[in-house]
């Protein structure tokens, strides 16, 4: 998903028309950005302040607070591991270690190969069936190391 | 006739394989050249059991076998799925299975049982009845209605629902919105998740008598980014409603105008908090607001709000259906209907149980978990997500009830229920309570944004044998400083899984490692 920067302009302008008039629209167009170009750039961020009057610090600031926002270009596939309690009680302290050894990346990295970008998850919703790993939108339980290798394998075969 | 199969499009169930195994029962049909209409429903709830079928026999019983993986399949087929003939996987009507037949589901009556995003099929199992005796009702009669109720709201606060609407009706103003809090950032917590993607038009339902009861037009559900899912299936169900006159400027022909919106979180626990997530729709950083005013008088936009969990809202619509009495005379004490209890963690039949309240820990934890998963004794159970205490064996008898866990310390909260065995190690646990909160603190408070890396810090130094005792101290301390001295319940409650691990389990943080 290498997108020219032109494509960027052309894709920003896009979503910033379809957001006029919407109450309080700033998550939402900072949600349409990453999901089309893949991460928010400084030059986003001025061009969506200026649409809608506010200070480039304001926006800026608004994307940095929240953990979903990336301000970098992320790999082909983004990897959750769910680190909260009820996958911690199903250890997924072995999953988070087989990721961090098999990608060769900590939280927030992306390995070499540009294939994956590793982030912590606090819940994913499937607590019952832990440990709970999201790949891109797709969802897996009882992600053993073992599990997790296959996955892996399988997202690396598309 | 094509014979009807039903099975889950709930995340838990397309975790385990659900999609896969869809496909390969199209493939098996197909090769047998029986005709099959495959229909998407949310889950029953039994996540063990997931991926779970339904078959309907010759008498149009719906026939459920579990759990079938997409390797299963070809095998069922041969034996007679078609047929719903006996397997082992074979497990008969849902209805007829203890751990279902032993639940009241009142709010989840039908998760599981309809498609999701069909109006036809929500209407015929009951839906839009409690809406349809609403039109008949004044705003301040709808309210009493729900006040009667007992309702109280199911996203931690236990505040009860009717007086949050009563304040909002009483506002005079030409704008005043519906909020549904559906950050669901509990961890241990899932029962949002699957009441939005198993019967979404249910949550449509009571925001629409919510804004009806007060005089709202416009309601948003504030969706973490986390359940793509779940905003899949909103977004179809409300497309649905509004094309049949759910939603719009005239809903129903009643001169009545309601909009609604999904918007989408991005990942920040405090969200869930109600100001936090008010300033988060307004398109600013999620950083919570000094109360007065109250969201209920200066809400969204400065507007008069109600703003309500996903479980209190889907809760209105059977309130309205079949009077308040009804579902008052479910629970205990000042704890009235059901909850939506979730069972997590490391048990072995984890999953959504509805009960009334007053039901026990024990219950959930052996009756309806079945114990541990890994065979190994269970040793304690946070309840309430990651602000709620952990319990030890010696209050499992504690009943399900916001009064009964407030007399020992602990949280009924959104109703997850978090099981370890004997390997957890206590003094971790704390430890990674206040790293949460370190994480997820919104910075607006002292206690709570240094308050949390200092635990972190003190409890590092306990786990080293670094001066022992004098860290423990220096950590009670500490927690007295975050619950008093913090503007909400992040910073605020973080003691009590701290605290109640120290309590319960002092030789996880005496014994040398
Ligand atoms: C730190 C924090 C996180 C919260 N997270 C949630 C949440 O994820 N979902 C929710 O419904 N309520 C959450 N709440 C409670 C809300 O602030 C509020 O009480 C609730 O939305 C009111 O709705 P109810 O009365 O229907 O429960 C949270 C509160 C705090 C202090
Ligand atoms: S307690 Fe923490 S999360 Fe709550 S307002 Fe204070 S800093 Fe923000
Ligand atoms: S705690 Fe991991 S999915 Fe909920």
């Amino acid at each position: 998903m290498v997108a020219t920067e032109l494509d960027n302009d052309a894709n920003l302008e896009r979503i910033l028309a379809e957001h006029a008039g919407m109450e309080g629209p700033l998550l939402p167009i900072l949600h349409a950005v990453q999901d089309t170009v893949g991460h928010i750039s400084p030059a986003h961020v001025a061009r969506i302040a200026k649409a809608l009057n506010l200070s480039r610090a304001e926006v800026h600031g608004v994307v940095s607070f929240y953990h979903y926002f990336r301000q970098q270009e992320p790999g082909r596939h983004v990897v959750h591991i769910c680190r909260a309690e009820a996958c911690q009680a199903m250890h997924c302290e072995q999953t988070e270690q087989h990721a961090r050894r098999e990608l060769g990346v900590d939280y927030g990295g992306t390995s070499a190969d540009g294939l994956f970008t590793l982030e912590a998850a606090y819940c994913l919703g499937n607590c019952a069936a832990g440990p709970t790993v999201m790949v891109d939108e797709k969802l897996y339980g009882r992600v053993t190391p073992e599990r997790l290798a296959a996955i892996l394998a399988d997202w690396r075969s598309r | 006739m094509a014979l009807r199969i039903y099975i889950s499009r709930d995340a838990a169930a397309q975790a385990l394989g659900a999609d896969e195994t869809a496909a390969a029962l199209q493939v098996a049909a197909a090769a047998k050249g029986t005709s099959i209409t495959l229909t998407r429903v949310g889950s029953r709830g039994m996540v063990w059991l997931e991926p779970l079928i339904e078959v309907e026999d010759a008498s149009g019983q719906r026939i459920a076998y579990g759990p079938v993986t997409a390797d299963d399949v070809p095998g069922l087929v041969q034996a007679g799925l078609f047929d719903a003939a006996p397997h082992r996987l074979r497990l008969g009507r849902v209805e007829d299975m203890p751990w279902f037949a032993q639940q009241e589901r009142l709010t989840f009556a039908r998760v599981g049982v309809i498609d999701p995003v069909s109006v036809d099929d929500y209407v015929a199992h009951g839906g839009f009845a409690g809406l349809k005796r609403a039109f008949g009702l004044s705003g301040a009669e709808i309210v009493g209605e729900v006040l009667e109720s007992g309702l109280r709201g199911r996203g931690g606060a236990a505040f009860p629902t009717g007086i949050k609407w009563r304040t909002v009706l009483e506002q005079h103003s030409p704008q005043k919105y519906v909020v549904c809090n559906a950050d669901e950032g509990d961890s241990g917590t899932f029962s949002d998740r699957m009441l939005m993607e198993g019967d979404p038009l249910c949550l449509i339902e009571g925001m629409l008598i919510a804004g009806l009861a007060v005089g709202a037009t416009r309601g948003y559900i504030y969706l973490r980014c986390e359940y793509p899912h779940a905003g899949h299936a909103l977004r179809e169900a409300i497309e649905a409603a509004r094309v049949r006159g759910y939603l719009g400027p005239d809903v129903c022909g009643s001169g009545k105008a309601f909009e609604l919106e999904v918007r989408m979180g991005a990942g920040a626990y405090i969200c869930g908090e109600e100001t936090a997530l008010l300033e988060s729709l307004e398109g600013k950083r999620a950083e919570v607001r000094y109360r007065p005013p109250l969201p209920a008088i200066k809400g969204l936009f400065g507007e008069p709000t109600i703003i309500n969990n996903v479980i209190s809202l889907a809760s209105v619509p059977i309130i309205l259906e079949r009077g308040a009495a009804y579902y008052r005379d479910f629970g205990m004490g000042r704890s009235r209907g059901t909850l939506p209890i979730q069972l997590a963690g490391n048990l072995k039949r984890g999953g959504l149980v509805e009960k009334a309240f007053g039901v026990t820990l024990r219950e959930l934890l052996y009756d309806f978990g079945g114990g541990s998963a890994s065979g190994r004794p269970l040793r304690a159970v946070q309840v309430g997500g990651p602000l709620g205490a952990y319990l030890p064996e010696s209050q499992f008898d504690t009943p399900l009830d916001y009064e009964a866990f407030t007399a020992i310390g602990a949280l009924v909260g959104h109703g997850g229920i978090v099981a370890f065995d004997d390997t957890v190690d206590m003094a971790r646990m704390a430890r990674y309570a206040m790293e949460f909160c370190a994480i997820e603190s919104c910075g607006k408070c002292t206690p709570c944004r240094i308050g949390s890396t200092r635990g972190v810090e003190v409890i590092n130094r306990i786990l080293l044998g670094n001066e022992k005792q004098a860290n423990l101290t220096q950590l009670e301390n500490l927690c007295e400083t975050m619950q008093h001295g913090s503007l909400c319940g992040l910073g605020g409650m973080t003691p009590f899984p701290v605290m109640s691990a120290i309590k319960h389990f002092p030789g996880d943080f005496a014994r040398d490692r």
